[in-house]
């Protein structure tokens, strides 16, 4: 008896019909493509992009080279030298970071004690030739310049949870 | 001066449908996209031209652009031979098909079994181009496509024997005549078995999914045409479709009553749609066959090759036979509705 209901169910094709309806009704539903370029999906204040150094309102860089990024950063992406600037201030002379070796991890923002370097929403970059994947302190520092507000918002925001 | 005329104007028909068909399998390509992106919750090409409605223009140029590659190992005539053989095939089915009641390029008294030739000859540009390519996945392609087309042949001519004894002929236009009287009288309610049993195998003998193991790209890298490249791939991907459109617009003929409008005998409708050309009503039944195709590729998941055969040899070829023992019964004795 039971296979006779089995035959009657697959001569009516009820199995195949039943997977026809259901990409039928998607046929008809709203689609969820998003036309990047033209559209973007809502992003976290904590998204970690691409790399800047921030400075103070009044133009002072903030970075004093205690080196912690370069020390807590897992993969070995920031290479720092610093030396007394005429001021007699300490400050980095060679702030490198590799994007190639860049884990995009963020640990390097936590450590800073001056907010210094800090991971932008940034994150559609690109390098057209070798080298550029080194980011240098003037690149750095451009890039900070260039995105301080949204920086500095993403911060703000952050600022009661940390 | 006159046989020149009568060329001329068959030059001329040729053209005009080898172009329309072209130009329409370029689309389906396109509508390929856009229908199976809105089954996945995408909205597929949209970016050339408005709508996205010049992306076939586009991907025909990039194919013409390409390097044809020719392996160093391969057969070189009958590389070049193959994906002819599948075009060509593909193509001059259409000359029997008929468009209206007039319209047909050949209205020849063996319609049905010039079909069938030309469909069996079609697995050949596979088969060649299988083997020609001399590379292990193009020739399993090939070796499953020959089994494939050869079980599902059969059921095909099985399933037309039944319509040719319906219609107690084998030119297409006196099949379409027969069908005459309203949706009722077409052959898919009659022969319904018969006209399942001829849309899978339809499908099967297109190559297309759940039956397309002589692709499968998952498997077989691209199967029988994995060693083609540009203007040649593109034949082999026009003599698909047109041999998806082929098949569509048999089923259409043959069950569902051709370019015979679907009011029939209904009073008031027959003569308020009565302004439609047949070939519109044609192309409307074409249609749906063709979306089913998309449908199909989009819903169902690839047959397992033991399957294909289980399903061929133990399931569509009895129930054809059953069927046409049916039908026959029913011609000679002049039973039913249909065949009184």
């Amino acid at each position: 008896m039971r296979r006779l209901f089995q035959y009657i169910k697959d001569f009516s094709f009820w199995d195949l019909l039943t997977g026809l309806g259901l990409t039928g009704r998607y046929f008809f539903k709203r689609k969820v493509t998003v036309q990047y370029p033209e559209e973007k999906t809502p992003m976290s204040p904590r998204f970690r992009g691409i790399h800047a150094l921030r400075r103070y309102s009044n133009g002072e860089e903030r970075c004093i080279a205690c080196k912690l990024c370069e020390a807590v950063c897992p993969a070995l992406a920031i290479t720092i030298d610093a030396a007394p600037r005429e001021d007699g201030s300490r400050r980095t002379t060679l702030y490198d970071i590799d994007l190639f070796k860049c884990v995009y991890c963020g640990l390097c923002e936590e450590a800073c004690p001056v907010d210094a370097i800090v991971l932008t929403r940034n994150h559609d970059y690109h390098f057209e030739n070798r080298g550029e994947n080194i980011l240098t302190k003037e690149k750095l520092l451009a890039i900070g310049d260039k995105y301080e507000k949204q920086i500095a918002a993403d911060r703000a925001e952050e600022e009661k949870y940390r | 001066m006159e046989g020149l005329l009568l060329i001329g104007t068959i030059i001329v028909k040729i053209i005009a449908i080898i172009l329309v068909l072209l130009l329409s399998v370029a689309y389906i390509t396109f509508l390929e996209r856009k229908v199976m992106s809105y089954m996945q919750s995408r909205i597929g090409p949209n970016r050339i031209g408005p709508l996205g409605l010049l992306q076939p223009i586009a991907d025909v140029i990039k194919l013409l652009n390409k390097e044809i590659i020719f392996p160093e190992a391969s057969n070189r005539y009958l590389f070049i031979v193959a994906p002819i053989i599948s075009l060509g095939t593909a193509l001059a089915a259409w000359a029997v098909i008929p468009f209206d009641k007039t319209a047909v390029l050949a209205n020849i008294n063996a319609g049905v079994l010039f079909v069938l030739a030309l469909s069996s000859l079609g697995v050949y540009g596979i088969l060649i181009a299988g083997w020609a390519s001399n590379s292990k996945y193009a020739m399993f392609g090939a070796l499953r496509a020959a089994a494939q087309s050869i079980s599902y042949e059969i059921s095909m001519g099985f399933a037309l024997v039944g319509v040719m004894m319906a219609a107690g002929s084998l030119n297409f236009q006196t099949i379409v005549q027969a069908q005459a009287g309203g949706i009722l009288h077409w052959y898919w309610l009659p022969l319904f078995p018969l006209f399942m049993v001829y849309w899978i195998s339809g499908v099967a003998e297109t190559n297309r999914a759940p039956f397309d193991v002589a692709e499968g790209e998952s498997e077989l890298v691209a199967g029988f045409h994995v060693e083609y490249s540009g203007a040649m791939f593109a034949l082999f991907f026009l003599a698909e479709y047109a041999n998806m459109v082929l098949i569509s617009a048999l089923i259409a003929v043959m069950f569902l009553g051709g370019w015979l409008s679907p009011f029939q005998g209904v009073p008031y409708l027959e003569s308020f749609f009565a302004f439609v050309p047949g070939f519109v009503w044609l192309l409307i039944k074409l249609s749906f066959f063709l979306f089913c195709y998309l449908w199909f590729r989009a819903t169902f998941p690839r047959y397992r090759y033991d399957q294909i055969m289980r399903l061929g040899w133990k399931v569509l070829l009895p129930v054809t036979i059953v069927w046409i023992g049916a039908v026959a019964m029913a011609v000679h004795f002049n039973i039913g509705p249909w065949f009184a």
